[in-house]
């Protein structure tokens, strides 16, 4: 195979029909509030460890809903389990235990 | 489908061609990457049809590339342009049409901001004076040439001497057609169709027998993008782009390909070079290409021009399963003679992709 020094990117798209509608149901039985978080991003403003590493609450609740949990447990392995994002949530979500829900939920280790 | 709503309105909807009569301007790139598309546009409308293209050598690049690479300003761009009109109306002209997608998208762009701002189209007038010492005009119609064969397109299809058919299977051949972004996709009223229904380069398909085929990502872009090409960091972006309308495509088993852009045929034939070289990968029957043609080149095969004549033994994928679909006969001892006589150089071949 020829190497020309640039190569296809790996694609950006997100299939919906992929989407694990009993998965999700299982987080909300556990963690209702993931429903209502409304992507404000208020938690990833004040994340600890965001600011070395790429820990976002409101990308990885998104990534759930795009049928893409790998990449939101992976997301919060940084989470050092702080809490400043649920003093700040306007939803009051109760983010650390959304946290470890998600972790627990579709973590496939 | 429900033929209703938009879909209804833009197939009515129809964009003035003057008949006759242009001041013709040629496209940097498409001379270089396709020689004879250009010179098939004279010959067909002038030769063929009888019709009144004048061209002159005074005209310039428009400037778009370097405009759409962000290395000159806007200002410098509407005064090459306004040198371009000002050549029109000395000799005689007021029907303008360009051979360039991106010359095309940039002439209406500019038409449009001097409608907005006329302080500034003051300013460009004020310019050429000072600059080129040429008395500014505007065309009273805009054109792209792939508008003025699709106006001719039935005039061509009576001088056919064969159709976008298959002579083994008498089936119509399955054509995809890509139509350049800049065509009508900023100012939809400027093309035949519009944005979302451009009907230009189909109905030339249509008059000429073919079948079109209508896949997912039929109006996503080619992937050339200016700086995502012109960047070698960046060309995965625009290989990415080609790749996904290729596998977007295949399922539907397209014969060829028809564009009227000088980027799109450039790249929906080169990245298939580079996807089988570096993946494997190819998209037409048994390890070929799918060719991907300009609408002069399709034009010619239609009209019995010589293969090499239109210069299709430019293009990566190598023409010929196409030519035996269609039944064009050509001689394969004289692809790569040039006018001359003189060989003009054979590529390698290629590890995966045959042809
Ligand atoms: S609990 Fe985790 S996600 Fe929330 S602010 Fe702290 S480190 Fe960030
Ligand atoms: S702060 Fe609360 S509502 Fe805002 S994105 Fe984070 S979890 Fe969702």
């Amino acid at each position: 195979m020829v190497d020309f020094g640039f190569g296809l990117v790996p694609s950006s798209r997100i299939n919906l029909d992929l989407f694990d509608k009993d998965k999700y149901e299982e987080l909300a039985a556990v963690e209702p509030d993931v429903r209502i978080c409304m992507a404000c991003g208020s938690c990833t403003a004040v994340c600890t460890a965001g600011k070395f590493s790429t820990t976002s609450l409101r990308e990885a609740i998104e990534d759930i809903k795009n049928a893409q949990p790998a990449k939101a447990v992976e997301m919060l392995q940084a989470c050092q389990l702080c809490g400043k994002c649920s003093m700040v949530c306007p939803r009051g979500i109760n983010t650390r235990h959304l946290i470890l829900s998600i972790t627990k939920t579709y973590s496939t280790k | 489908m429900i033929y209703e709503g938009k879909q209804k309105i833009w197939s009515e909807y129809q964009k003035e061609i003057p008949d006759d009569h242009y001041f013709y301007v040629r496209s940097c790139i498409r001379q270089s990457f396709f020689p004879a598309s250009e010179a098939t546009f004279l010959d067909i409308t002038r030769n063929r049809l009888g019709k009144d293209i004048f061209e002159t050598e005074h005209h310039t690049t428009c400037g778009g590339i370097a405009y759409h690479s962000d290395t000159i300003p806007q200002e410098t761009v509407m005064t090459i342009i306004a040198r371009q009109f000002a050549l029109m109306a000395k000799n005689g002209y007021e029907n303008y049409v360009c051979s360039c997608i991106t010359s095309f998208g940039l002439y209406c762009e500019t038409m449009e901001t001097w409608r907005e701002f006329p302080e500034l189209e003051a300013k460009i007038r004020e310019n050429l004076w000072k600059t080129c010492k040429l008395e500014f005009a505007k065309p009273k119609f805009l054109i792209h040439a792939s508008d003025l064969i699709y106006k001719y397109r039935n005039l061509i299809a009576a001088q056919a001497v064969r159709k976008l058919v298959n002579v083994h299977t008498g089936e119509p051949l399955k054509v995809v057609e890509h139509i350049g972004c800049h065509y009508s996709k900023m100012f939809p009223s400027k093309g035949v169709g519009g944005a979302e229904y451009p009907y230009v380069l189909t109905g030339m398909i249509e008059a000429w027998g073919g079948e079109i085929v209508d896949y997912p990502e039929r109006r996503h872009c080619c992937g050339f993008g200016f700086r995502q090409y012109f960047i070698k960091g960046n060309r995965g972006y625009s290989l990415s782009n080609t790749h996904k309308k290729f596998e977007s495509m295949e399922p539907f088993k397209p014969d060829l390909i028809i564009t009227n852009c000088p980027g799109c045929p450039y790249f929906l034939d080169r990245w298939q070079y580079v996807i089988a070289e570096s993946t494997g990968k190819t998209y037409g029957p048994d390890g070929h290409g799918i060719p991907a043609l300009t609408y002069e080149e399709v034009a010619g095969l239609v009209m019995g021009y010589d293969p090499w004549d239109l210069g299709l033994q430019t293009h990566q994928i190598g023409p010929e399963p196409l030519l035996d679909k269609m039944g064009v006969e050509y001689d394969p001892a004289k692809k790569y003679l040039g006018k001359n006589g003189k060989n003009i150089g054979e590529p390698l071949p290629c590890t995966c992709l045959k042809g």
